[in-house]
Order: C-alpha cells, then sequence, then structure tokens
C-alpha cells in the first residue's frame, strides 16, 4: 500500500476514499457509530453498561461460530447478542440492575463466569476452524479491512430498525429510566419496555462488536454516552451530542488506523477514553466554578462559620 | 496418559494454579471484587504483550503489571470515587494498550513466533515447558502459603471490617496485600488459561461453592477442590478430545459446577422458603 499521510488534508482524505475497503469501512462506521451514540446514551442513563458490555462478549462465540460454519458473522453476531438480552431479560432480579465495583458479590460472579464461559467457547470454534488466527485478532479488536457490501446492507438495515424502535419506545423508556416507579404508576409496562431495550442493546453490541471488536464496544457504546452525560443533563442534546462524539471517533479511529500501522482497536479506546476524561474533567471544573462563585469579598466560608455550624 | 511428559507438567502447573485460583477466589468473590479481578486480567494481556513488544519474557510484564495495578487499586480504593463507566472506560483503554503491543510486536519482533497472542489470551497449559512448569507450581506454592498464613485475619477483616479493625487487626494492610496476591494469581491463571478466562477461573468455583456451604472455612477448601476438579477433569477432557482446547474443557467444567451448585441452592431455597414464610407471618402479626 503506498498512502502517505501529509499535511493537504484534501489530499489524504481522497487518499483514503480510493480504497474500496475503506470505504466500506467508512459506511459500517457510521452506521454503528449512530446507532452505538443513540442506544449507549440510554444505557449509560440506565447504568446497564455492563449488561452491553456482556452482550457483546456473548457476540464473540456467536461470530466465531458463524465462521467456522461459514455463514455471515453478521449473522452471529446479531444472534446471538439478540438470544443473549433476551435471556438476560428472563433471569430473576434480584438487587441491584447492575454490578458495579463491591455490589451484590454473587451476582458479580455469576457475570464473570458467563463472561469467561463465552470467550471459552468462541475460542472453542476459533480452535475447530483452524488457520483463523488473524480472524481471531478482528473478532476480539476490530477490524477495518474486509467489510463487504453485503455485511453493510445488514448493519443499514438493523441499524435503522433499531433507531426506528427507539424512536417509537423514546418516551415511556426515558420516563421508566428516570422514575421507574411513578412510570410504573402511570401505567407504564416497565418490565417490556426494559426487556424491548435491552433487546436494542443487544443489536447495538452486535453492530458496534463488528468495528471495534467484541472486547472493546465500551469505546463506542459507552465512552461517547458518558461524555455527553456530563457535558449536558438534556436528553435530546445529550443523545444529539453522543451520536456526534461517536461517529467523530469512529471516523478518526479508522483514518488513524488507516494511516498507521496500529489497529482500529488501540485507536478508537484511545480516543474514546480522552472524550470521556476530557469530558469529566470539564464537568468538574464547571462544578467547582458552579460551586464558589467567585465573590473575593466577603469570603461565604468565614460567614457560615461565624452562624454557628 | 499420565505418562506423557506434557499431561504431566499440565498437571503439575494445572494443580497448583487452580488449587491457587481457587482459594484466591474465595476470597474475591467474599469481599465483592470480582470486577477488581476482571480488570486485572485486562492488565494481564497488556503486560504481557507489552513484555513481548520489549523483548522480554511475557511472565515479567505479567507479574509486574498485574501486582502494579492491584496494589495501585487497593490504595486508590476508598479514597476515589469510582463508578462502573469509568472502570468500563479504563478496562477498554487498557485492552487497546494490548493491542498497540500487540501490533508492535508483529511488526517489529515477531520472529516465527506468531502464536504468542493466542497463549497469551487463551492460555496453552498443554504447551508449558518442564523447567515453566515447575516454576509456575513453586509460585503457586509459595503465594498458597502466604494466603493461608493471612487466612484468619482476612477472612475476619473480609466479614466485619470494623470490628476487626477494631480488634487490631490490620485491615489496611491487608486490603493491598491481598490484592496482591490476586494479581500474582492473575498473572499465574493466565498461563494456563490466557488471559481472557481467568476471572472465571478465579470466580466460579468459588461462587460454586458459597452456594453449597455457608460455613467460611469449609466453602474454602471447596473452592480450592472445585478449582482443581475442574483443572483435572478438563485436562483429562482436553486430553480424551483432541478437538477441544483445554481452556474451554477447563472453563465448561467451571461453568457447570457453578450452574449445578446454584440449580441445588434454588432447589434448596424452594423447600425452605414456604416453612420460613409460615414461621415468621403470625409472629409478625402478633407484634
Amino acid at each position: 500500500m503506498t498512502t502517505e499521510l501529509n499535511w493537504n488534508l484534501v489530499d489524504d482524505i481522497r487518499q483514503l476514499l480510493s480504497f474500496h475497503f475503506m470505504l466500506n469501512a467508512l459506511r459500517a462506521g457510521t452506521i454503528v457509530a449512530g446507532v452505538a451514540g443513540a442506544v449507549g446514551y440510554l444505557m449509560v442513563l440506565r447504568r446497564q453498561t455492563f449488561a452491553g458490555h456482556t452482550l457483546a462478549l456473548i457476540g464473540f462465540p456467536g461470530a466465531a461460530g458463524a465462521t467456522w460454519l461459514g455463514l455471515n458473522t453478521a449473522v452471529g453476531y446479531f444472534g446471538f447478542c439478540v438470544a443473549g438480552a433476551l435471556i438476560i431479560s428472563a433471569l430473576p432480579r434480584r438487587g441491584a440492575p447492575n454490578a458495579g465495583l463491591g455490589g451484590f458479590s454473587e451476582e458479580s460472579a455469576a457475570i464473570g463466569t458467563v463472561q469467561a464461559f463465552a470467550l471459552a467457547c468462541g475460542f472453542l470454534f476459533v480452535s475447530l476452524y483452524s488457520g483463523f488466527l488473524n480472524g481471531l485478532n478482528s473478532l476480539l479488536f476490530g477490524t477495518i479491512i474486509g467489510i463487504t457490501d453485503q455485511q453493510i446492507l445488514v448493519l443499514l438495515i438493523a441499524g435503522a430498525g433499531c433507531l426506528l424502535v427507539l424512536i417509537l419506545l423514546g418516551r415511556p423508556l426515558l420516563f421508566s429510566t428516570i422514575d421507574p416507579e411513578v412510570a410504573r404508576a402511570k401505567g407504564v409496562p416497565t418490565r417490556l419496555v426494559g426487556t424491548a431495550f435491552l433487546v436494542l442493546l443487544g443489536v447495538a453490541a452486535g453492530g458496534t462488536s463488528q468495528i471495534t471488536g467484541s472486547l472493546l464496544v465500551f469505546a463506542l457504546l459507552v465512552a461517547p454516552a458518558a461524555a455527553a452525560t456530563r457535558l449536558t443533563a438534556q436528553p435530546a442534546a445529550g443523545v444529539a451530542l453522543s451520536i456526534m462524539l461517536a461517529l467523530l471517533i469512529t471516523w478518526m479511529g479508522e483514518a488513524f488506523a488507516f494511516f498507521s500501522p496500529y489497529p482500529i482497536g488501540f485507536w478508537v479506546t484511545t480516543l474514546g477514553f480522552a472524550a470521556f476524561l476530557l469530558a469529566t474533567a470539564y464537568r468538574g471544573i464547571a462544578d467547582r466554578i458552579a460551586r464558589h462563585p467567585p465573590i473575593p469579598y466577603p469570603p461565604r466560608r468565614v460567614l457560615s462559620g461565624s452562624a454557628g455550624r | 496418559m499420565l505418562s506423557l511428559p506434557f499431561i504431566q507438567h499440565a498437571l503439575l502447573a494445572g494443580t497448583a494454579i487452580a488449587l491457587l485460583s481457587g482459594l484466591a477466589g474465595h476470597f474475591v468473590v467474599l469481599r465483592g471484587q470480582v470486577f477488581a479481578g476482571d480488570m486485572l486480567s485486562h492488565v494481564a494481556y497488556a503486560g504481557a504483550l507489552a513484555a513481548l513488544a520489549a523483548g522480554l519474557d511475557p511472565r515479567v510484564g505479567l507479574f509486574a503489571s498485574t501486582i502494579a495495578v492491584a496494589v495501585g487499586i487497593a490504595l486508590l480504593a476508598g479514597k476515589a470515587t469510582a463508578d462502573d463507566v469509568i472502570i468500563g472506560n479504563a478496562m477498554a483503554w487498557v485492552l487497546g494498550l494490548g493491542v498497540f503491543f500487540l501490533a508492535f510486536y508483529t511488526t517489529y519482533r515477531a520472529t516465527g513466533n506468531s502464536t504468542a497472542n493466542v497463549t497469551v489470551l487463551f492460555g496453552s497449559i498443554f504447551g508449558i515447558s518442564g523447567r515453566d512448569a515447575a516454576l509456575a507450581a513453586a509460585i503457586a506454592a509459595g503465594l498458597i502459603v502466604v494466603l493461608l498464613l493471612i487466612a484468619r485475619p482476612l477472612l475476619f477483616a473480609s466479614l466485619d471490617p470494623e470490628v476487626a479493625a477494631a480488634r487490631g487487626v490490620p485491615v489496611r494492610l491487608l486490603g493491598p496485600l491481598f490484592l496482591a496476591i490476586v494479581g500474582a494469581t492473575a498473572a499465574e491463571a493466565s498461563q494456563a488459561v490466557g488471559a481472557l478466562v481467568l476471572t472465571g477461573l478465579l470466580a466460579a468455583p468459588a461462587a460454586a461453592a458459597y452456594h453449597l456451604t455457608n460455613r467460611p472455612w469449609v466453602a474454602l477448601a471447596l473452592a480450592g477442590a472445585l478449582a482443581v476438579a475442574a483443572m483435572w477433569l478438563g485436562i483429562t477432557l482436553a486430553y480424551a478430545v483432541p478437538a477441544l482446547p483445554p481452556t474451554f474443557t477447563i472453563m465448561t467444567i467451571a461453568a457447570a459446577e457453578y450452574a449445578v451448585a446454584a440449580l441445588i441452592a434454588y432447589r434448596r431455597r424452594q423447600r425452605h422458603a414456604p416453612t420460613r414464610n409460615t414461621t415468621t407471618e403470625p409472629t409478625s402479626v402478633t407484634s
């Protein structure tokens, strides 16, 4: 490949678009980032980030199995992710819906076991399909090479359906996310809405996995959305910002991967993490300014101290 | 089967590593630190590939990175407020760094040994040489001794940190020490089942034991025994059916142990739940 990065940005983009595989990667990346940005925002609001991660890991044996059987990997990703979403939503819910650090230890042990088992199953399919070592890396860590026209069609249909359902579901979903008790009292079928959202999350995780790989879905599904929640509290603006950040991270990641010897998985995680850290730092500074408005005299702390605290 | 040297090496290293993972996993589950174990597995991948990229033995990177990060997590815990989004993003970025080192390694250093990445990700217990197996077993034995020495105060500190601290148990010292042991365990276990699957070897036997008994010392012994059983059965199954990789068979048996134990606990609760309800309800009405 005789491509060179130079300071002429127009020339760089022309070089990028002159390859069919790169064009396909950008098309697929655009679809996936749009869906991931929108679904990811609601996922972060609902604190279901580890459910998204688990679903993506469940997609890995699906994709590896599909490759072994000679099917399209997209079939495996979407099939296993959606099936996993249905199973997770059918499980009885105890304790907190998400399992963070130091949470309900038994539930996190179950999640850890399921994740490790999914990865081991994927490894089984990979080793059954011999001569597949490079494919393993692209399934786990993403790739920009080898996205077919057919795959883009599948992604487009899945992505459009996903966004349509999300728009239809938007209002009751947001309501039951922000205040589940009141929503239930008002007659919103919160349980059904939750299941429908998990299926959407399965589709989004399955699609994102095809760009970032199963292990790195956080880069597109969580990082832009988490950054958006730190920048604005308004849901509509948050969704828009999250989609924009996801698109930016994907396009830049794909372009950097094209011009550098380092793979897309490294670039999207680094860009996503950087965006998240910058947004968190901005929020911290903005909060500090809001909490301590610059009033030089008299110092407020002295006044409250003299009030007998 | 037992006369083959590679099986002997696998059993030697595997038994010691499984026992260590089961015992350490018991405390990991008890203390609710499964996600710290998950984090360490990601770090193990990046560390091993960083060492490979630098031209070192991957074990140097494994132990250095996991122990350093484990102590770092322990020192930060309680001071910084870390939610799941921050941890998840950091974990993904650590793996992304691992991919970076992988690209560096395959571009500049790969000299025929192109399976190194798969070995780090998914382990190769049948590929351990005699010297490596003995070394891994010796390190595991040492860690088991340390873990058993601190087991009693650690259990006390895990179940009731405030009372333990009041009784003079050095709770502040035990936390980082224990996580350092978990870090070393992660480095050991990733040689057997790989960086991606080691969380399962930590969590599954311990969680299964936790379902089967309420008594902590019995659960500790049971977790170790279940982990060793998963390792032995897994190695035997992988030997009997060569198409199945040992990592898959070991993890499948461990997951099956957990599923069976959860089922047993569920059945037991079903049987006891009605009687408990009928005895508690009248008392709550009268009081």
